[in-house]
């Protein structure tokens, strides 16, 4: 048996979307791995550190990096951004800090985004689950995933691995929704317009359901399509996984 | 100092002009194609893009001793070389070029140096007539309107904009047919270079080996520009060297790729000083105006590797909020995410701090530079600098305080989160809210917000495992 994995479930799916952190429990329990979740952890810091608040994003950052660095084995995190800001941001906030620099640096190398880790198992797991869900799904691969991490074919393959499942066409696939953290708030008619395009391209897919790997985008996303009383459904990749489990 | 209407306005402007975003969308759409076929012709884009990257990185990092060297072949080249510390310094070089050679008529090719100095209009202040040759910054000027893209000027204009923009000014008959109106300003241009005495270029890059400006166009009128008149003066940024012809090279398949998607413009000219005997044509004298404007204080600072852009536009094609907003609400020049670190970067960040907040930082700008610039680090760095200079509002800052003092002790964290969560349930219905109170009022303006769940991940997490 392998060393269990370490959730560093972020702040968002622990406060607006439980049902996420608990499908990614249920799928990695069914990959066979043990899932231990460090109780202490709070947020990563990324909205200070987007915000240029370096001082106050170090608090939360020295704060998440003792609670991961107390622990063993592989960290998994299901979000692209919360993952980019620990993976990639850390290093930068602290690279005039030595001490921590390494220690981040250490943390950073345990972690794994939630699709990047359950591409990796899945190849390896002798007794594969068959995977069946009827549902036209459109992909939104957001941007700290895709151009931060750089993670563009697991979650697809994931869907992929899903009978019944069709991958709708979205025009312009790669454009940011608008979210952008703070930017969401500050900028909200900027953010709106993309968020219009987005969702224009979403419709026209045929899509019944929209699927990303994060929370933040999601929100945004289900913000809008409920004001605009559409009836497609978003889901992060783990729900949809985690429902097509038999 | 920041222009004026102020950055909302300009952006809500923008927002509501539904003819900008039918234009945006469909030029910034046909560019983005264009490009990633014409990226596709280049066998080892990504290996000729790190090349290109070197090659700046290496040039800035010992800008002053280039800068020497091109000074020294332009001179033996013929060339009269003037240093300009300011905007201000280079048009008032510039006008006294002309008036030591009694130019007094004036035809320019598409230059962005002279758009940041606002060079015509000052030259037209000491009475010379001046005229744009690129068709789009000719539009522009007969608009007496601004560019708002660094290759397609009139990216925000129709071509119905352009028909009624001729009709108005030079009397052509109305239509929205672009070969029609092309050959109108064309016939009106040719009269424009057969009368100059002086032309003005910008460059798109200096050789220092050789002392030789290139000139990358698609009109033909940077020729005409160049050796028609009697006089040439070209205004550069002192960012715009490479090292050797071989160098230029690199850049060359690059430049178009990005910018239209060709894998070559339709001209480019090499200049390597006045004519010399012999010579059937060219003008009698050369000047170069190595303009610095902002730029030694951006090469000293951390976003010195923005030096390194070619000015494509690449970034602006692929990013998402200049397709909102257009080039425009930017306010400058430079438009884009380009805009929003050079921007501040020349005019410093008081007045321009709202380009680098305005960001989703997405990173599609950085992926397609053709230089690599890591356009999403400079925009964090540019905010932390705001943050320091200008703090936040107090209701912004008491909330960061508590942030910092609670994110690391989980308890209080715990016990923060569980009022925010109650209040924001208390305010919902059916699991959602329409309004929202505070800063997250900006939220629903546009979409609505779902409120927390009845249990916190964690709860149910503890509650399965007893």
């Amino acid at each position: 048996m392998s060393d269990p994995v370490q959730l560093f479930h972020t702040c968002l799916v622990n406060e607006i979307a439980p049902e996420v952190g608990m499908a990614a429990v249920r799928l990695l329990e069914r990959l066979g791995r043990g899932v231990e979740v460090p109780l202490e952890q709070t947020c990563c810091g990324q909205p200070a550190y987007n915000g240029g608040f370096h001082e106050e994003a170090k608090a939360a950052a020295r704060h998440t990096l003792d609670v991961l660095s107390a622990t063993a084995g592989p960290i998994v995190i299901p979000s692209g951004s919360c993952g980019d800001m620990v993976i990639h941001q850390y290093e930068v906030l602290f690279r005039d800090e030595p001490e921590w620099r390494d220690k981040a640096h250490a943390v950073a190398e345990r972690c794994r985004e939630l699709s990047q880790f359950l591409v990796g198992e899945w190849a390896q797991v002798p007794d594969r689950p068959r995977l069946r869900l009827p549902a036209r799904i459109a992909y939104h691969p957001s941007c700290h995933l895709l151009r931060g991490l750089g993670v563009s074919d697991a979650p697809l393959s994931l869907l992929r691995a899903i009978e019944g499942v069709t991958l709708a066409d979205v025009n312009d696939q790669d454009e940011c929704c608008g979210f952008g953290g703070l930017f969401s708030v500050k900028q909200p008619e900027i953010s709106g317009s993309m968020l219009d395009r987005k969702l224009a391209s979403v419709a026209a897919s045929g899509a019944d359901r929209l699927v990303s790997c994060d929370l933040g985008c999601l929100m945004h996303l289900g913000g809008g399509l409920r004001r605009r009383r559409s009836p497609i459904v978003v889901q992060h990749l783990a729900q949809v996984l985690d429902e097509a489990l038999p | 100092m920041s222009q004026t209407p102020a950055f909302p306005l300009r952006v809500r402007a923008a927002l509501l002009d539904e003819r900008l975003h039918v234009a945006l969308g469909r030029a910034t759409d046909a560019l983005r194609s264009r490009r990633s076929a014409a990226i596709g012709s280049l066998e080892g884009f990504d290996e000729v893009r790190d090349l290109a990257r070197k090659i700046k990185m290496e040039l800035l990092a010992d800008l002053s001793s280039h800068l020497q060297r091109f000074e020294e072949r332009l001179i033996a080249n013929g060339v009269s070389v003037h240093w300009a510390e300011t905007g201000a310094d280079a048009n008032r070089i510039v006008a006294g070029i002309a008036k030591s050679h009694g130019a007094r008529r004036i035809v320019k090719s598409k230059s962005m140096a002279t758009e940041e100095t606002h060079l015509n209009q000052a030259l037209q202040r000491e009475g010379m007539e001046v005229v744009e040759t690129d068709l789009g910054e000719y539009i522009v000027q007969l608009a007496e309107d601004r560019p708002s893209h660094i290759i397609l000027p009139i990216i925000h204009l129709t071509r119905e904009d352009v028909g009624e923009v001729m009709h108005r000014r030079i009397g052509v008959p109305r239509t929205g047919d672009p070969q029609t109106l092309a050959a109108y300003a064309r016939a009106k241009l040719r009269e424009e270079f057969l009368s100059a005495d002086m032309g003005i270029t910008g460059a798109n890059f200096g050789v220092v080996e050789t002392g030789t400006i290139c000139l990358v166009t698609n009109e033909g009128n940077g020729r005409m520009v160049t050796t028609l008149p009697r006089v040439h003066v070209a205004v550069m940024g002192i960012e715009k060297l490479v090292p050797t012809l071989g160098d230029l090279d690199v850049f060359l398949k690059l430049l178009a790729r990005s910018a239209t998607g060709q894998k070559i413009t339709t001209y480019t000219t090499l200049i390597r000083g006045p004519r010399r005997r012999g010579d059937e044509c060219g003008p009698e004298a050369m000047h170069v105006v190595l303009l610095d404007n902002g730029r030694s204080r951006i090469l000293s600072g951390e976003n010195a590797e923005i030096l390194g852009c070619i000015r494509c536009g690449a970034c602006l094609n692929a990013c998402p909020i200049y397709k909102s907003i257009g080039g425009h609400a930017y306010g400058d020049t430079y438009p884009g995410p380009i805009g929003a670190i050079v921007t501040p970067g020349l005019r410093g960040l008081r007045g321009w701090s709202e380009l680098p907040a305005a960001s989703t930082l997405c990173g599609a700008c950085r992926d397609v530079c053709p230089i690599r610039l890591d356009i999403p680090r400079m925009l964090l760095g540019l905010r932390r600098d705001t943050a320091r200079e200008e703090g936040a509002p107090w209701s912004l800052r008491l909330g960061l305080k508590a942030f910092a003092w609670i994110a690391p002790r989980p308890a209080l964290y715990r016990a923060a989160t569980r009022m925010a969560r109650a209040f924001l349930r208390f305010r919902a219905r059916d699991g959602w809210l329409r309004r929202a109170p505070g800063l997250a009022s900006g939220w629903t303006r546009v979409r609505d917000l779902k409120a927390p769940a009845a249990k916190t991940f964690q709860q149910m997490w503890k509650e399965r495992q007893s």
